[in-house]
């Protein structure tokens, strides 16, 4: 054991361990994004509040209305008097949606009309919106397809045609819980790593400790292996918490292989801990680092996949995105996490974090001088 | 023991240290002295190997602090101004740490580290942070660990500034015990009663080299006369004499006035201008010169 290098990490522990408040911070930010993320950023939507105003007021009318109640897209909780009503409350946000029935919609289905019914939908969240938009539009075709059936009188199945039956492989509830939390453990590894790495040596120089330790033998290289050795093992205790919280509370299943999870993180680490020694020799004070940490970790968030789909995206922010480490590590994640696969389907990802940490830690060590300037 | 020939290291706008040459002997106290931003500095963090020189050579013990680095690194000490140990370690936890990175043998660091928690009388204190330390206390463990690997070169960059009086007697018994022992001691300071202690002295303004030699013969070869008075009118004397034929400084220090002049037939002079413009004076001699008037003229050319 190199004795210089374990010198370094064991004083780093040091100084971790008496910072409590920093200490408490590091085991607190996983537990805290996950629940916040895995709660608040779903993109599962259900419960609509919705505002019905029905005109007719026939059979028929409180047929479809049923129709629309029995699915839990739709919470049926806002019953107007009249249309202007329904404006008002989607104006005031009171409800995401609004049916209006006409008058006359009974007796034209009773005459074996086609009759129209009004599905306004609030179009400022554009997800929302088209989930609801697809939503409306098949339980009316399936209430349709029934009254059709009622005045055939036959099994209109029965007479042949196209079924589209589809199935969703890997996340059969399309819970997407399951979708993010397996990023999130890429998210938070890369979060924490640049941050305290970063710090962590920018505060020598703040303190003014530098000076001492660049007139002793030390080698720059176990300056900053004894100074990352300690954030690893707090990146691997956080990628644990993740995993354990992860799949006890949220229920998300991990398929995959753990060893290969571990390599593959590992890996990623490497990227990371270069992004952080590569801003602790640009940043000259503790606030600049997290300032520099902040700056490198929004690209990262937007062009990685995280919370929008990379597909998605105009041809040059996919281009940029392959720039961006955590894209692949979110690939390698879901993959591992949710399709249980093995190493040769996330080859390709796997050897794209082994160059860009390399090249990164390469990168970041040579501009490290073990000097004043 | 330490060689600087043509020394000169400048930073974006400033030259910090320019075109310096001396030597500093095996078994010196060398001083360091001028005020700030007259180059101590740089000068000492360059001879530590902490920043390279912008042009010029120098040499410990024969070895380049450029090329020879690691080696030079081995044979000094260097303990910079600010102090630069580890707030949140006790003071144990630093004199180990730095015996680590220096790789000092395990068998005899505890009896090291004991003999030098007593030399620095910090026995007491070794569970204590750091940071709890009083500022002389922890001049007193930047030194000890500065001594941990048994450096023949101690370089100190401004140990006893911001110091109390009594701490800096303290730090400067052990010095000299340090030195005592053999070890090379470059210090530097503003305080020209510590280079008084030195055995050979380089008073540095602005980068330059102005003098360099025994505090003694620099006092020896002022090429100048100080006479003293006692004033109660100190200010309105020195107003009355600076402008004299042959006055090359006046100065005050309380009710005294201090003067130097260029030849002690100006004495009458002086005492005559003193006396016609109604100023009180009284007990007024020659006096011995210090390195700060030594200081004062060379900087005044």
């Amino acid at each position: 054991m190199n004795s210089r290098l374990f010198a370094i990490t064991r004083k780093e522990i040091i100084h971790i361990w008496r910072d409590k408040r920093t200490l408490v911070v590091m085991f607190l930010i996983p537990v805290i994004q996950l629940f916040l993320l895995g709660y608040a950023a779903t993109t599962d939507i259900r419960h609509l509040n919705t505002a019905v105003y029905d005109a007719d007021r026939t059979m028929s009318s409180r047929a479809l209305i049923e129709a629309y109640r029995a699915s839990d897209y739709f919470d049926l909780n806002h019953f107007a008097a009249n249309e202007q009503d329904l404006a008002r409350w989607l104006d005031h946000g009171d409800v995401r949606a609004a049916m209006l029935i006409p008058s006359g919609y009974g007796d034209k289905l009773a005459r074996g009309e086609t009759a129209q019914v009004a599905f306004l939908l609030d179009g400022s969240d554009p997800t929302v919106a088209g989930t609801a938009y697809a939503a409306s539009q098949s339980i009316g075709q399936a209430q349709s397809t029934q009254i059709v059936q009622q005045r055939l009188g036959v099994d209109v199945t029965a007479l042949g045609g196209i079924e589209i039956r589809p199935r969703v492989w890997y996340n059969p509830e399309l819970k997407s819980s399951n979708y993010m939390i397996p990023a999130l453990i890429g998210m938070i590894l890369q979060f924490l790593t640049i941050m305290f790495t970063a710090q962590a040596i920018v505060r020598e120089r703040e303190q003014g400790t530098i000076e001492q330790l660049v007139v002793t033998p030390i080698h720059s290289w176990e300056l900053i292996v004894g100074k990352l050795v300690p954030y690893v093992a707090i990146a691997f205790f956080s990628l644990a918490e993740i995993l354990v919280i992860g799949t006890i509370w949220f229920g998300v299943p991990i398929r995959g292989s753990i060893p290969l999870l571990l390599l593959t993180s590992f890996l990623f680490l490497l990227t990371t801990l270069g992004l952080g020694l590569l801003i602790s020799t640009i940043a000259k004070s503790q606030q600049e680092a997290i300032l520099l940490t902040l700056i490198i970790n929004l690209p990262g968030i937007f062009l990685s996949g995280f919370l929008f789909p990379l597909e998605a995206m105009p041809p040059f922010l996919q281009f940029l995105s392959f720039f961006i480490p955590l894209r692949y590590m979110l690939v390698i994640l879901r993959a591992i996490v949710l399709k249980g696969v093995g190493l040769e389907a996330i080859f390709t990802p796997t050897v794209a974090l082994a160059i860009f940490g390399f090249l990164l830690l390469i990168g970041a060590s040579m501009r490290f001088r073990k000097r004043l300037e | 023991m330490i060689a600087l020939e043509h020394l000169t290291k400048t930073f974006a706008e400033t030259i910090a240290v320019n075109d310096v040459s001396y030597d500093v002997r095996a078994g010196e106290i060398f001083g360091l002295i001028g005020p700030d931003g007259a180059g101590k500095t740089t000068t000492l963090r360059v001879i530590s190997t902490a920043m390279a020189p912008t042009s010029g050579r120098v040499t410990v013990n024969g070895h380049d602090v450029v090329r020879d680095a690691e080696l030079v690194k081995r044979l000094i000490g260097y303990m910079p101004q600010r102090f630069a140990l580890y707030p949140d370690l006790t003071v144990l936890e630093n004199l180990n740490f730095f015996a680590d990175i220096f790789g000092s043998p395990r068998a005899e660091r505890a009896a090291l580290i004991e003999r030098l928690l007593g030399f620095a009388r910090l026995t007491d204190f070794k569970t204590r942070y750091a940071r709890n330390l009083s500022g002389g206390m922890q001049k007193k463990l930047a030194l000890a660990a500065t001594l941990m690997h048994r450096p023949r070169v101690l370089l100190l960059d401004e140990p006893t500034t911001g110091v109390d009086p009594v701490s800096r007697r303290e730090f400067w018994d052990l010095l000299t015990n340090v030195h005592l022992e053999g070890v090379t001691i470059v210090v530097s300071t503003p305080y020209l009663d510590e280079a008084e202690r030195c055995t050979r002295v380089a008073l540095m303004h602005r980068g330059k080299l102005v003098a360099y030699d025994e505090p003694n013969h620099l006092r020896a070869q002022l090429g100048a006369y100080i006479y003293e008075g006692h004033s109660t009118q100190a200010r309105a004397a020195e107003h009355a004499l600076e402008h004299l034929d042959g006055v090359l400084n006046v100065n005050t220090y309380g009710e005294v006035v201090r003067v130097i002049v260029d030849a002690p037939t100006r004495a009458a002079a002086v005492q005559n201008a003193w006396q016609t413009r109604g100023l009180a004076l009284q007990n007024f001699h020659a006096a011995s010169p210090r390195l700060e008037d030594v200081f004062v003229l060379k900087i005044r050319k």
